[in-house]
């Protein structure tokens, strides 16, 4: 070991590596976080804190960063991890101990960084993680020998096993006195030289690669089976979220029913009742009924991030997602926004180009988010009938499926456009790196659908319920005087906002009710539901909120007012959230106002061709 | 000489060196921390579906999907080297 000796205990150790070596998992297990975890590069793209504190009662300060290849850095996620690591991060001090960590199975290329973080001469300890697979695969490494080489404490890890850092723990426990400041290394050495006589002394690997890998990507990535494969799995997903989920969603029906007719059976006429009944159960209970979709939904979203899929289908999408304008490397991020074009827009910082990575953020918004779900299911179900077609499709579903294709067709638009318009600034990278196969660990997979599944139910429980609660007091009050003859609604605040945002929307269909419901739509677009349950004073009856809303609006509206506002939801940018994210992660108001700008012409545009092409065909 | 670009499936090379298309090529500095680096054995895995781009290329232990374009930067020998 080195003479050089800290003086200082650390107090801060940061995690660095390379992409997906596991890095996260093992702050998880240090820290008992619950960061993302998944198999493919670029999962972590910003800082993330936690604490750790040591069997002997000290407390570690831990920092996870995002992967990177080298500290020569080509995207913004990896600029923060070269700037956390040279101490150049100005809300960040340099970490006392850089904690490295390496895949076993890939240590040509992790070993390098590894020695280039060396270099830095900063105190180190090295993670050997995936010790597992390595052993699957018949790896050897020779832990001592490689300590010995490199001169700092190497330990073998397991993030993904309970009590799989126990070694790294003790190793950081007992080292903490005597961490070695690595001397730097000479700067001319050949890092790949030096990598190369590393693994020939200390690794022993029976193949580059796992043979059942090959076998299966010889499938997966075939150029005709693999997009078959692909278009299978996309179809597998729809239909599954939209036919599982069915008998979940009527016993949440039946049961939020029943709480309306008891409560109404058992309460007095009165402003109490009606709050509960027609604001807070019609209200959210109109939006939890979608919580079996969100599950079924996020359950294949899990599986495929977590089994190494994502980047094989970048792989064979990305000359198509070239030839509209993107590239491979927005598949994932894009991917990403059909559950939430939030984290979407965040998982552009792996890209590379500032122009790729710009038009990725303007048209992730296209995509179907799972908050647009109810909105559609509700709409579908009132208008469009339930039968076969072709024996073999269903209308209903095909329509779904149509919604999402109208996104996905309408980004690719907007980006060749995009490029047309714009200048072509040099050519753009993929450099993608395609990660081995894992089995999704069940377990994992429960606690992530656990965690989303109690994500949406706060939201219901939070900010769907305020809302609603809003709407209902919009909408009763205030309450008409004793000679009026229309529906008490029309004398409400809300009928009078209604009223005057009609003017606009006219145009496209829209009456003043659907207009109402607009305007919570902003903060959560799945209000936009409860919203239409105020105006219409829908309330939780034998037969369920969603039922009875859909009989309602079946009645009352016309085909193309229907399909005109599915149209605006495609389009329409109406969500602060994804707003205030552009906002941030551009760094740009003026990208954010034109986005905005675009995505609204958009949606009006095509509410009206819709509108009126519907209207001259029924 | 061949380019890494002009192998065919399956077949084994090694690279010779990395060509810079301007004198602060990223991408040629990023294959090299990849590496792409004189004497390293090289495989081309697979093709995209369309076109036959991009490519999936085994270097050390890790395979990448590079595009055409990238993988033209890389030159190769059939030989292994025998000075590395
Ligand atoms: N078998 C095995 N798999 C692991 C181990 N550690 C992590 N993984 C898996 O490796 C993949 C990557 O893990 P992450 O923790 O997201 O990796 P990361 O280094 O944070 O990745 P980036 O944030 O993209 O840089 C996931 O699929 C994990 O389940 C391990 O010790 N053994
Ligand atoms: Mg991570």
């Amino acid at each position: 070991m080195s003479e050089a000796t800290l003086a200082v205990l650390p107090r801060s150790i940061a995690l660095v590596g390379n992409p997906n070596c596991g890095k996260t998992a093992l702050f998880n297990q240090l820290t008992g976080s619950r960061q993302k975890v998944a198999n493919y590069a670029g999962v972590t793209v910003e800082r993330k804190e936690g604490r750790l504190v040591l069997p002997s009662g000290r407390k570690l300060r831990v920092l996870d960063l995002p992967g990177a290849y080298s500290l020569n850095a080509t995207s913004p996620d990896e600029a923060v991890t070269r700037d956390v690591c040279l101490g150049q991060h100005p809300e960040e001090t340099q970490p006392d101990l850089l904690l490295c960590v390496a895949d076993a199975t890939n240590l040509r290329l992790h070993l390098r960084f590894v020695l280039e973080l060396k270099r830095l001469g900063r105190p180190m300890v090295l993670a050997l993680n995936m010790v597992d697979a390595a052993k699957r695969r018949g790896i050897r490494i020779d832990r001592e020998k490689l300590e010995q080489a490199l001169g700092f404490p190497v330990v073998e890890t397991v993030a993904v096993r309970r009590r799989g850092a126990a070694d790294l723990i003790s190793a950081l426990d007992e080292h903490a006195l005597t961490m070695p400041a690595v001397p730097p290394a000479s700067a001319e050495q050949d890092l790949h030289a030096e990598t190369r006589r590393l693994i020939a002394s200390a690794v022993s690997m029976p193949q580059p690669t796992s043979p059942m890998d090959e076998a299966i990507d010889r499938w997966v990535l075939h150029p005709v089976w693999g997009l078959a494969i692909l278009a299978a799995t996309m179809l597998l997903v729809f239909q599954a979220v939209y036919a599982w989920a069915g008998p979940f969603q009527d016993a949440i029906e039946t049961s939020l029913g029943w709480a309306g007719t008891q409560l109404a059976a058992h309460m007095p006429d009165g402003l109490l009742r009606s709050l509960l009944v027609e604001g807070v159960i019609a209200g959210t209970g109109g939006v939890l009924v979608f919580l079996p979709q969100i599950l079924i939904l996020f359950f294949f979203i899990l599986v495929l991030e977590e089994s190494g899929y994502l980047p094989r289908a970048a792989f064979l999408l990305d000359r198509f997602m070239v030839s509209t304008g993107l590239s491979g490397r927005a598949f994932i991020p894009l991917l990403s926004s059909f559950a939430c074009a939030v984290p979407g827009i965040m998982a552009t910082r792996s890209i590379p180009d500032p122009r790729d990575r710009l038009l990725t953020i303007l048209v992730a918004p296209l995509m179907t988010c799972s908050a647009r779900l109810p909105v559609y299911a509700l709409l579908i179900g009132a208008f469009i009938p339930d039968q076969r077609v072709f024996g073999l499709f269903n209308l209903q579903g095909l329509t779904l499926f149509a919604l999402y294709a109208a996104g996905i067709v309408s980004a690719m638009l907007v980006a060749l456009v995009a490029r047309r318009f714009g200048r072509r600034a040099g050519e753009q990278a993929l450099l993608l790196e395609i990660p081995a196969w894992r089995i999704p660990n069940p377990r994992d997979v429960a606690l992530g659908l656990r965690e989303r599944g109690a994500i949406f139910l706060r939201r219901v429980g939070t900010i769907i319920l305020a809302l609603s609660v809003l709407l209902w007091f919009l909408s009763s009050f205030p309450t008409p005087p004793a000679d009026w003859t229309r529906p008490a609604i029309e004398y409400s605040f809300a009928g009078h906002i209604g009223r005057a945002m009609e003017v606009l929307f006219a145009p496209i269909g829209f009456n003043w009710q659907i207009c109402v419901a607009l305007i919570p739509g902003l903060a959560a677009r799945e209000v936009a539901v409860s919203g239409l349950a105020a105006v219409y004073a829908v309330s939780a009856g034998e037969a369920g909120v969603e039922h009875a809303l859909a009989t309602a609006l079946g009645s009352q509206w016309s085909l193309a007012t229907a399909l005109s506002l599915l149209a605006w939801y495609v389009f329409a940018p109406q969500c602060l959230a994804t707003l205030a994210v552009i906002r941030r992660e551009t760094g740009s108001l003026k990208a954010t106002l034109g986005a905005t700008a675009l995505l609204t012409g958009m949606a009006y545009a095509v509410a009206l061709i819709v509108y009126r092409l519907t209207g001259l065909l029924t | 000489m061949t380019l890494l670009s002009e192998l065919a499936p399956g077949s084994q090379a090694f690279v010779t060196d990395v060509q810079a298309r301007t004198a602060s090529d990223p991408v040629a500095v990023r294959l090299r921390d990849l590496g792409f680096v004189p004497g390293e054995p090289v495989k081309l895995v697979a093709y995209g579906p369309f076109g036959a781009d991009p490519m999936l290329v085994q270097v050390g232990f890790t395979r990448f999907a590079l595009r055409r374009s990238e993988a033209e930067r890389v030159r190769v020998s059939s030989e292994e080297p025998s000075h590395v």
